[in-house]
């Protein structure tokens, strides 16, 4: 068994040991259901309200996904305009911290107010709490670019929206990809949080109804599909990551 | 030094240039050069004694402290147009293959810039074609880090020649090759401004190199730089490799030596006005 095996194999291997640990552990001290169901247990619950499961798990894909693309937009052009204009990044930077700072299920009630219950707020959070890591990467990667590559472009007499567009941008790539796999999960979390407190539809709403029936299996079957989902979603951005910017990644590529 | 010609192409005049704000660094100390359209001039001087900086200071990305440059009768306040530059460093951007790497400056260039999607094939051709040139045929699909440092140094010649500049800048270009790479580059170098008479600043450590390629050698001081001697080389061309062995080439050499030497140990020599030949 050569090592580059073993490096695929190992994720699988840690989870289903875990998982295994959690089963042995759960039925060796005779664990009850409403306190932590085992996994199998947990897997049969998921089988059983697949249709339910789906049916939430469904929409908060979606929403998900929308906040994501706006986060993606709006996250890219506050990046490049903090990350290239020094004004920008003094006067923008003090107040994105403080806006990062606040806990997002505080703003939920007020969205709630403005909007109603139901898709708005959910899109909304999944938004906010996604577009800081995208835009604060793209301008540490403009940011940091190095003068003499800007100096190639200006000795060619290159227009400062040249030096963007042929050299911050595609230099900043890394970072924005790179970003995209934490923006995703945290525009996931956004989505299930505000989808608990305010919603009618949603894995979050799922959760919720189903502790308040003391349905723990399905409690836990929605925690699962929600760990899953996020997974699919990081590995997805990480491949894209890793194939749009293979000069930033040569190290990795030069190990396989 | 020689009082600034009204028909030279460029013209230095009495420029400085100081480093830093707290800690200052005196790179240029009154430096004059003066500069013949479609001549080619050899940069020669001690590490640090601000060719680099000179570079910088011509194609308009630094300002003097003091002092001013005229290129085509203009005053340089900004970045030039009419220029492509070797960095001393490759720089070439890690994003781009080598071929689009050397296709960059139609990108950017007026007015090639308007054309570049209906030219791409002409470009690709002129491109490949200069790589060629340099002895790099077959790493157009390669990027910058899949070079060796020298092959890195040909592939941003490349790039500096693509737009065919009327003002050509070369820091030290073949720095990291070997010696017969070099001298095969310094006729594919010479070939190229034969045909295409541009005016050529060329930087280099390489006493030889500069008496093969130049019409002109100056020679700086130690730093703060300046010019303390201009030498005129009046080989015909094209020169061709066994005039290395010309005893009167050799010469030229010895003298440029002994002079960059003298100046080293004495600094502040006050020979700004000798000039040979
Ligand atoms: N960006 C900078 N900031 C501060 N000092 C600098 C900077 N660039 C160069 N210098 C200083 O200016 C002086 C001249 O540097 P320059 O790079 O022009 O030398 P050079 O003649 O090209 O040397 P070499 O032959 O080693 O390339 C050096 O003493 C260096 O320390
Ligand atoms: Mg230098």
């Amino acid at each position: 068994m050569n090592s580059e095996f073993l490096g695929r194999a190992m994720p699988w291997l840690v989870t289903a040991g875990t998982l295994a640990l959690w089963e042995g552990l759960c039925r060796l001290f005779r664990v009850p259901e409403f306190i932590l169901p085992a996994p199998l247990r947990i897997l049969a619950a998921t089988i059983e309200y697949w249709d339910a499961i789906w049916f939430h798990a469904s929409h908060t894909l979606v929403m998900t996904l929308i906040g994501f693309a706006l986060a993606v937009v709006f996250g890219l052009l506050l990046g490049i305009a903090v990350g290239s204009s020094r004004l920008a990044y003094q006067g923008l930077y003090p107040l994105l911290i403080g806006f990062n700072s606040v806990p997002k299920v505080a703003i939920v009630p007020v969205l709630v107010i403005w909007f109603g219950v139901g898709a708005i707020p959910a899109i909304l959070i999944a938004f906010l709490m996604s577009f800081f890591p995208i835009a604060v990467n793209v301008a540490t990667g403009l940011a940091t670019v190095e003068p003499e590559l800007e100096d190639v472009l200006r000795s060619l007499g290159a227009k400062p929206r040249d030096l963007i567009l042929k050299v911050g941008l595609p230099r900043s790539m890394p970072f924005f990809f790179a970003s995209l796999k934490i923006a995703i999960t945290l525009a996931f979390v956004g989505a299930v949080i505000s989808e608990s407190i305010a919603s009618s539809r949603g894995i979050g709403t799922l959760m919720v109804q189903a502790s308040a029936d003391f349905r723990v299996a399905l409690v836990f079957a929605g925690l699962m599909v929600t760990a899953v989902m996020g997974i699919v979603m990081y590995a997805f951005f990480a491949v894209i990551e890793q194939h749009t910017t293979q000069w930033a990644n040569r190290k990795m590529e030069m190990e396989v | 030094m020689s009082a600034p010609s009204a028909s030279s192409f460029v013209n230095i005049n009495g420029v400085s240039l100081v480093y830093g704000k707290k800690d200052q660094t005196k790179a240029l100390d009154e430096l004059n050069m003066a500069i013949t359209e479609g001549q080619f001039v050899a940069v020669v001087g001690p590490s640090g004694c601000g060719k680099s900086s000179l570079m910088k200071l011509v194609t308009g990305l630094r300002p003097p402290t003091s002092g001013t440059i005229d290129v085509g009768g203009q005053r340089i306040d900004r970045p030039l147009k009419i220029v492509g530059m070797a960095f001393q460093n490759p720089t070439l951007l890690p994003w781009r293959r080598t071929l689009s790497n050397v296709m960059l400056p139609m990108e950017i260039v007026e007015p090639h810039r308007h054309s570049f999607r209906a030219d791409r094939k002409q470009h690709e051709a002129r491109a490949l074609a200069l790589l060629d040139s340099v002895g790099l045929d077959g790493f157009a699909t390669k990027f910058p880090w899949q070079l060796s440092g020298g092959m890195q140094q040909r592939a941003s010649l490349c790039r500096a020649l693509m737009h065919e500049p009327s003002l050509l800048m070369l820091d030290e270009p073949f720095g990291a090759l070997d010696a017969f790479t070099r001298e095969e580059l310094w006729d594919v170098l010479q070939d190229i401004w034969l045909a295409q008479k541009c005016t050529t600043i060329l930087v280099t450590h390489d006493l030889r190199e500069a008496v093969y390629l130049a019409d002109k050698v100056f020679v700086m001081s130690a730093r703060p730089g300046r010019i303390i001697e201009t030498y005129d080389v009046t080989f015909p061309r094209p020169r061709r490799p066994d005039l290395v062995f010309d005893p009167a080439f050799a010469e030229i050499v010895q003298h440029l030596r002994e002079n960059i030497r003298h100046q080293r140990h004495v600094p502040q020599a006050a020979s700004a006005g000798r000039a040979a030949s």
